[in-house]
């Protein structure tokens, strides 16, 4: 694996290579010991050009409990006016030796420049662009909704028939358009649900369907839930009417969680607006995942960064995974 | 004096061939077998005669942006893609809103001897969108602006828009407007459309072109003013223009190569040489607008030659600017998309690349036919060939061209400014300014 920079272009067998050595990875995360010497000497880094605690520190222990040692890179401001340009981070980094940037940046598209532009010889990973891609939350979801229904038994299998709803602002999420194309590809069933402001205005070519009512989809029995994070923002510029409408049409609040099957789970990518998309009966009830996305976060990204820094450059497939 | 020319077996606009005798600036003579003793001969044997190209709508930078074009430099791109006259967008620093700066930028035009060049003078005062530029002193200057455009912002304000369709009517002036709503395009990154949705990037919605050209039509007809629309774009404003002018009202329209040819499947690599404003649009309205240039709904093509820095393309998208160089090209694309696929033929050529710009420009001395008596702007370019496009054939300071790599079909070989080989046979000819000034 080259660059992982989205999951439009992941296909089927190179995604469960990725949640299959997840798996691995789990396992020696029971151990006593963490650590594994695997990629020792290499130099992974964190190139955030957008804050995001969660997802770096995530990053961080994933690269350190593989031996790698780590660069946490905060740029600010991306602008040729604003500061250095990508090209002169690019660059620096190059030169500083880097295997792997990781990069979360608020332009879409950033890291394909950053791979593409020859400006950098080290493996890319997307930790989310803008309003495009956040490939690793996808297969890190995937990996936690796997997990939940085939337990120890996961390894090589997809998610053919299962159904998941995803909840909420999918014109500006980059965790919905990373789930829409990997779910679909493991074989899962995807239906958003959303203020049709929220929804782009052309997804005639994305494999899923769209409903308004949240409780239409939920009536269908789902079986995993996911609720995006609703940003407060989005209401001065008209995508709502209030904090209140909206939670009130599309929040997952604790009557609304009842109605779904026994085991189905609920997914958030956090940090959630407890009250506003979620209830804290649904966030913290026993169908909840979120804490395990977190858990699964760490082994989903071990396995990316093994495959990028220890795995063959060179794989049959021959371009980027 | 300029030196005499004879052209020896140019294909008049792809026609019957013959020979084309210049001097002084004119064309003196045309047809078979002339000769001419002391005349430097152009062997232009299976060669398309083509009036001088005229461009209505080219960004040269000066002044304020010298790093991205200057008018030397823009019009040595522009002789290269066989243009003898371009018109200068007022977005410079300062803007072109008055007399002091159209009259800059033609004597800079002039000094530098590639191509006339007419400036364009700003709509409202530094394309602010709040106050009309002093319109009459730009027309009334030795500039004699007749064209007035805010273009890269829309006058949207439509007590704006109106006025200025009355006010310039005093001169016969026009003006060109860049619809765009910009409510409806805040941060808008490329068209919105399926690619958008896959994206990522904010969408710049088609209707936010059609509703202002709606209004701009409205508003034309009910002053009794004329209208020029720049680089329209989507299937349906080639309707609404088509709608307006059966009406009669009083509209023209123009395309630009870029959207005969691309699409926004281009941007799915984010390649920031695609990213221009307005944006690519889907397959089914590049087929719109080479149907609307088919049947005369859009009546010239120009090129939006907008040049940038290498530092404001090589970047994540976002940062990226809008524009793309398009003067070197702009012919061979006309040829790619609309000759070779028979929806125009050379004559028809000439019409939307010279004979309608010049005329919508009220430029006088540019886009006549042709003839003996008539000023000797040619372009001669050679349909036979094709490769593929290189910097090599860019002639401006900036090289943020869409069409590197591609191929494209024939070659400008020559090009003549009111008798002057401005490009010959494919070189440019240097040091023009100061051999035609001490003339």
């Amino acid at each position: 694996m080259r660059h992982l920079l989205d999951t439009k272009t992941l296909d089927r067998e190179s995604a469960l290579r990725i949640l299959d050595v997840a798996e691995d990875m789990s396992d020696t995360q029971s151990r006593e010991v963490k650590k594994l010497p695997t990629l020792r000497g290499k130099t992974v880094v964190n190139l955030f050009f957008e804050d995001s605690t969660r997802t770096r520190i995530s990053f961080e222990a994933a690269a350190k409990r593989l031996s790698a040692d780590v660069i946490n890179f905060a740029a600010k401001g991306s602008s040729v006016s604003k500061g250095e340009s990508l090209k002169d981070t690019a660059q620096t980094l190059q030169a500083m030796g880097a295997d792997a940037v990781v990069i979360r940046h608020s332009a879409s598209g950033a890291p394909r420049t950053l791979a593409t532009s020859g400006w950098i010889s080290a493996g890319v990973v997307n930790a989310g662009d803008g309003t495009h891609e956040h490939p690793t939350q996808a297969l890190l979801d995937a990996y936690t909704i796997r997990k939940r229904r085939f337990g120890a038994d996961s390894r090589g299998r997809d998610l053919a028939g299962v159904c998941v709803v995803i909840v909420g602002d999918v014109l500006h999420s980059r965790v919905a358009r990373s789930n829409v194309w990997l779910l679909s590809t493991l074989g899962a069933e995807v239906t958003l649900v959303s203020a049709p402001t929220l929804v782009p205005q052309n997804v005639s070519q994305w494999p899923v369907r769209v409903l308004y009512s949240l409780d239409e989809a939920l009536a269908e029995g789902p079986d995993a839930v996911m609720m995006l994070r609703i940003q407060l923002e989005r209401m001065s510029a008209a995508y709502f009417p209030s904090e209140r409408e909206y939670s009130r049409t599309w929040g997952l609040d604790a009557v609304r969680a009842a109605t779904l099957p026994g085991d189905s789970i609920v997914m958030h990518p956090g940090p959630m607006n407890r009250g506003l998309e979620i209830s804290s009966e649904a966030a913290d009830s026993p169908r909840s995942t979120v804490l395990e996305q977190v858990t699964n976060g760490v082994s989903v990204r071990m396995a990316v960064l093994y495959l990028l820094l220890a795995g063959e450059r060179n794989d049959e497939r021959g371009r980027d995974l | 004096m300029t030196e005499a020319l004879v052209i020896t077996g140019a294909r008049l606009l792809g026609n019957d061939g013959a020979d084309i005798l210049i001097r002084d600036g004119v064309i003196a003579e045309i047809g078979p077998g002339i000769s001419h003793n002391d005349a430097r001969v152009i062997d232009a044997d299976g060669l398309v005669a083509l009036p001088g190209l005229v461009d209505l709508h080219t960004h040269l930078r000066e002044p304020g942006y010298e790093a991205s074009e200057t008018i030397l430099t823009g019009t040595r791109a522009a002789a290269a893609g066989g243009f003898t006259a371009v018109f200068a967008m007022p977005n410079t620093s300062p803007v072109a809103d008055s007399a002091g700066v159209v009259e800059q930028e033609l004597a800079l035009g002039e000094a530098a001897g590639y191509a006339t060049v007419q400036p364009i003078g700003a709509v409202t005062i530094g394309q602010k969108g709040e106050r009309l530029a002093e319109l009459g002193a730009m027309a009334n200057s030795r500039a004699e602006v007749r064209v007035f455009s805010d273009d890269g912002f829309c006058v949207f304000d439509p007590l704006i828009m109106r006025r200025a369709l009355e006010y310039v009517k005093s001169f016969g002036g026009v003006i060109a407007q860049h619809a765009q709503d910009p409510r409806l395009t805040e941060g808008a990154q490329m068209n919105e459309g399926a690619v958008s949705a896959e994206l990522g990037l904010a969408g710049w919605p088609a209707v936010a072109e059609e509703s202002i050209i709606a209004r701009d039509v409205l508003l034309a007809e009910h002053v009794g003013s004329r209208l020029h629309v720049c680089h329209l774009s989507t299937a349906g404003s080639v309707d609404i223009i088509r709608w307006a002018k059966k009406r009669g009202i009083d509209v023209t329209a123009e395309v630009t190569p870029h959207h005969l040819l691309l699409t926004d499947d281009l941007v799915r690599g984010y390649d920031a040489r695609y990213k221009v404003n307005p944006p690519l649009r889907r397959e089914e309205d590049v087929l719109a607008v080479r149907e609307g240039l088919a049947d005369g709904t859009i009546d010239i093509v120009a090129t939006d030659h907008a040049p940038h820095p290498s530092e404001n393309k090589a970047c994540e998208w976002q940062a990226a600017a809008n524009g793309m160089v398009g003067l070197e090209s702009a012919l061979r694309v006309v040829h790619q998309t609309m000759v070779q696929t028979d929806r125009l033929s050379w004559t028809d050529v000439a019409r939307v690349m010279s004979a309608a710009p010049a005329r919508i420009g009220m430029l006088a001395g540019h886009g006549t036919e042709l003839a003996a008596g008539r000023p000797a702007n040619i372009t001669l370019y050679d349909q036979s060939v094709a490769g593929e496009f290189t910097t090599a054939e860019l002639h401006g300071r900036s090289e943020n061209s869409p069409y590197l790599g591609r191929e494209l079909p024939g070659q400008v070989r020559w090009t003549i400014h009111q008798g002057v080989v401005t490009l010959a046979d494919g070189e440019i000819v240097e040091d023009l300014g100061a051999r035609r000034g001490a003339e």
